[in-house]
């Protein structure tokens, strides 16, 4: 039962925050929590650091909360991790020039959509497709049908 | 020797489907019938093929054939009958073969069902379904061939990853396969369309139920994806924006749109151009969803099955596809006319407005998780796209689309009044407004999102609902008629109504636990307790038990409502020796739409247990609406329109090759 428990204890990466490294303090914990939620661990795939069980999500983890604790506001303590790792570690990317796309791209999809739209919408006809002309035939029939018949 | 037969038979269904595509092609162009009937033996013998394929494939996998490389990496001998079952598509190989076999199903399904199709419009739609079947039965036996030996044989198996050891792999992969695959069907109309150069009425009649039942296994695929994730990974997270989940979700919300737009030109004969490419943008948003993320290009927490490497292959396969597609269209899409007549207001200006805001949206989904990579290779920037940035943009879109959704039903074909039909809705609006101005009371200004959430909720359900008030004359007949009408009500109007009211549930659930989840991560020890939402959550055993291929500590909770015990709760904490790895196995017990969830982790320091209780209201909205969808889609199904024959051609000559 030892050995089983040894590897657990080795094979148990932790799951995502654990008691151990949250503070005491219930409002710089919840402060951790919330920017902890939109950092990228960097080592994961695609994963924040909150919801990851990797050991590097564990140190920045406890990284900003070390800062946080040594009185950084919300916006230094994401910006001591950005100085170390760059924009990467950001999930929600800053709005530079080569991100300009990605925020205004769906504003810009509304509007070509909208536009484009309209551009069609103004060169369809307002008439429905007229009936094309009867036959002869067809006159002829509709006489046919449409004349009172001799009573015989 | 089973995996000799099977690649066997996947060497002679690739021939067949070779002949598949090119015979009925040809019959198709000359006009000849028995070159045109080939597609309907060459699909059902491509089915029997594959189905043969597969059979053998999990046959291997079933008595632990280690002398099969796929087998041995992904089964082993001690894993429960049922997931050595379901391991068969929990790997690369595996699933492509999965994804086939749906594939040749659906061939076989339009080959059967499709009596009343014209003669050359089915052969067309099977020699390109058969195409399809084509290049992946040459990319699955020239690059992951699923029957490959490994010589000499394993004494047993690598087990298949823990996480994927559960039901959700029985159903999850299956039901997201039949909705990917079941476009494939609406891209082969659209092709076979083009090739024809005529789309009327009658087509749009006949790709509608496809669509439809794609579209409803997706949204069951996507459905239980989310659920399996929510018990599954410990901490209740049901969505994470993920690349795979986003592959997941655009052609699930272009055929959205697809569906939305076929019934336009069904019903008036209008946006048939666009209709057919958003098939294409569909199915090809499909295999990117299917292939791309395994490619080795994107990045997962979803790789289960990747296949680096292999990757050539499959980016050309998709190259192909929606490069011929494309190429296709726009050659051939100048040649239709749309000569139906609607307003700006009308159900079509209606139903156009849905189709841009759903475009949008998935083009948000797609730039979001695109635009690292695309970055990157420009200029060798490397940023992060992550949840924030869908939050972000999702939301106010969803919003949009709400507003807009509950409009459009009650708005009339061809022309309508907006002032008039805006009234139509004051009902709905009361409704939302109270509702969400009730939460604002209540909770104060700090739950103004939430407040936002449920009003749209309620504005979706009861403006819903409205049609039927409106369509059964509800307090404007007599109660006799009214009852009359809500009998003869078709039922893809019942489908509909359940469909929009799923959204609104989904929302009600995402604001509900967005807004007032509760939390608990601390250490328990034996005997002590914590309080979550209004129950006291008490940790009262620890037991040690053995799994089949596992070991496990259980934690045994007794949960307290008011000093008396209501229940018990037992979450593991699961230890696979074969792969050394650990997962969590969460005891949940869903209250009242809401979902009480603990999940015990490890013992650290030495007697007290890490414990995390959650408290998720609402919670149970988030796969309750969108089952209630999918519910919708089947009701619409069935509905009469589709089991009787296709309306008349003389409806359909409204729209006409201009050529």
């Amino acid at each position: 039962m030892k050995v089983f428990f040894l590897l657990l204890a080795l094979a148990g990466p932790a799951l995502a925050v654990e008691p151990s490294e949250m503070l005491a303090d219930p409002v710089l914990e919840a402060r951790a929590r919330v920017l902890s939620k939109g950092l990228r661990c960097l080592v994961c795939r695609n994963q924040n650091i909150d919801d990851s069980n990797s050991g590097l999500a564990r140190d920045l983890r406890v990284l900003l909360r070390e800062r946080l604790t040594a009185g950084d506001t919300d916006a230094e303590a994401v910006q001591f991790l950005v100085n170390r790792f760059g924009d990467y570690v950001l999930l929600k990317p800053p709005l530079t020039l080569s991100t300009t796309l990605l925020w205004f791209g769906p504003a810009l999809l509304i509007l070509f959509g909208a536009g484009g739209y309209v551009l069609w919408w103004r060169k369809q006809p307002k008439t429905p497709a007229s009936a094309p002309e009867l036959t002869d035939n067809d006159r002829a029939l509709l006489n046919d049908i449409l004349s009172p018949k001799d009573p015989s | 020797m089973e995996a000799e037969i099977g690649l066997f038979a996947l060497i002679l269904a690739l021939v067949v489907a070779v002949a598949q595509t090119i015979v009925p092609l040809i019959g198709a162009y000359r006009r000849n019938i028995n070159m045109m009937n080939f597609a309907n033996q060459a699909a059902m013998a491509q089915l029997l093929l594959i189905a043969l394929a597969f059979g053998c494939l999990t046959y291997a996998f079933v008595i632990s054939d280690f002398s099969l490389l796929v087998v041995t990496l992904n089964s082993n001998s001690q894993m429960p009958l049922l997931y050595r079952y379901t391991a068969v598509w929990g790997n690369h190989e595996g699933s492509l073969l999965l994804w086939v076999f749906i594939l040749v199903i659906f061939g076989a399904a339009v080959a059967v069902t499709g009596k009343r199709l014209p003669a050359t419009l089915k052969a067309r739609v099977l020699a390109v379904q058969a195409a399809i079947s084509a290049g992946f039965l040459t990319l699955m036996i020239f690059t992951t061939n699923p029957f490959a030996r490994l010589n000499p044989a394993a004494i047993d198996g690598q087990e298949l990853n823990p996480l994927l050891q559960d039901i959700g792999l029985a159903i999850h992969p299956p039901f997201l396969y039949l909705g990917y695959v079941g476009f494939s069907i609406t891209f082969a109309f659209a092709i076979a369309a083009l090739m024809e150069g005529r789309v009327d009425a009658a087509w749009a009649r006949y790709v509608r139920p496809w669509v439809l039942a794609a579209w409803c296994f997706l949204t069951l695929g996507i459905t239980l994806g989310s659920y399996w994730a929510y018990y599954e990974l410990g901490w209740g997270g049901f969505w994470f924006w993920d690349p795979v989940e986003n592959a997941s979700l655009m052609p699930w919300i272009v055929g959205t749109a697809l569906l939305h737009s076929a019934l336009v030109v069904e019903k008036r004969q209008a946006l048939a151009v666009w209709t057919i490419l958003l098939a294409i943008l569909t199915f090809s948003l499909s295999l990117i969803g299917t292939f791309l993320v395994r490619s080795g290009v994107l990045t997962s927490v979803h790789a289960f099955a990747t296949a680096p490497g292999r990757g050539v292959g499959v980016l050309l396969m998709l190259a192909l596809v929606i490069g011929g597609g494309l190429t296709l269209f726009a050659i051939r899409s100048n040649r239709f006319k749309n000569r139906a007549v609607f307003g700006l207001v009308s159900r079509e200006g209606g139903l156009v407005l849905n189709n841009i805001l759903l475009v949008t949206i998935a083009g948000t989904v797609f730039l979001g998780t695109f635009y690292p990579l695309i970055i990157e290779l420009l200029n060798g920037e490397k940023i992060s796209v992550g949840a924030p940035y869908f939050n972000q943009t999702f939301g106010p879109l969803m919003v949009l689309l709400s507003i807009v959704l509950v409009l459009g039903p009650v708005l009339r074909w061809k022309r309508d009044n907006l002032k008039a039909s805006l009234l139509r809705l004051r009902g709905p609006a009361v409704l939302a407004v109270f509702g969400g101005g009730l939460v604002a009371a209540i909770y104060g200004p700090s739950e103004i999102f939430a407040a936002l959430g449920l009003g749209l909720a309620a504005w979706l359900v009861f403006g819903s609902l409205l049609i039927y008030a409106i369509r059964i004359r509800l307090f404007k007949s007599p109660a006799a008629r009214s009852w009359q009408l809500l009998r003869s009500t078709p039922r893809a109007i019942s489908g509909m109504v359940l469909a929009h009211i799923g959204l609104g549930l989904l929302i009600a659930g995402v604001t509900g636990v967005s807004a007032w989840q509760q939390e608990r991560i601390l250490t328990l020890a034996k005997g002590e307790s914590v309080e979550v939402s209004d129950f006291s959550v008490t940790l009262e055993s620890i037991t040690l038990l053995n799994g089949a291929n596992y070991r496990a500590e259980r934690g045994q909770f007794g949960i307290y409502k008011n000093g008396v015990k209501i229940l018990e709760i037992s979450s593991e904490r699961r230890f696979y020796p074969v792969s050394q790895r650990v997962t969590t196995e969460a005891g949940i017990s869903p209250r009242f739409l809401g979902n009480l969830y603990i999940a015990i982790g490890e013992e650290s320091p030495r007697g007290r247990w890490v414990v995390r209780a959650y408290w998720h209201p609402l919670v149970l909205l988030i796969w309750i609406g969108p089952l209630c969808m999918a519910l919708g889609g089947f009701v619409s199904l069935s509905d009469r329109r589709f089991r009787i024959g296709a309306p008349q051609k003389a409806r359909t000559s409204r729209l006409k090759v201009a050529s």
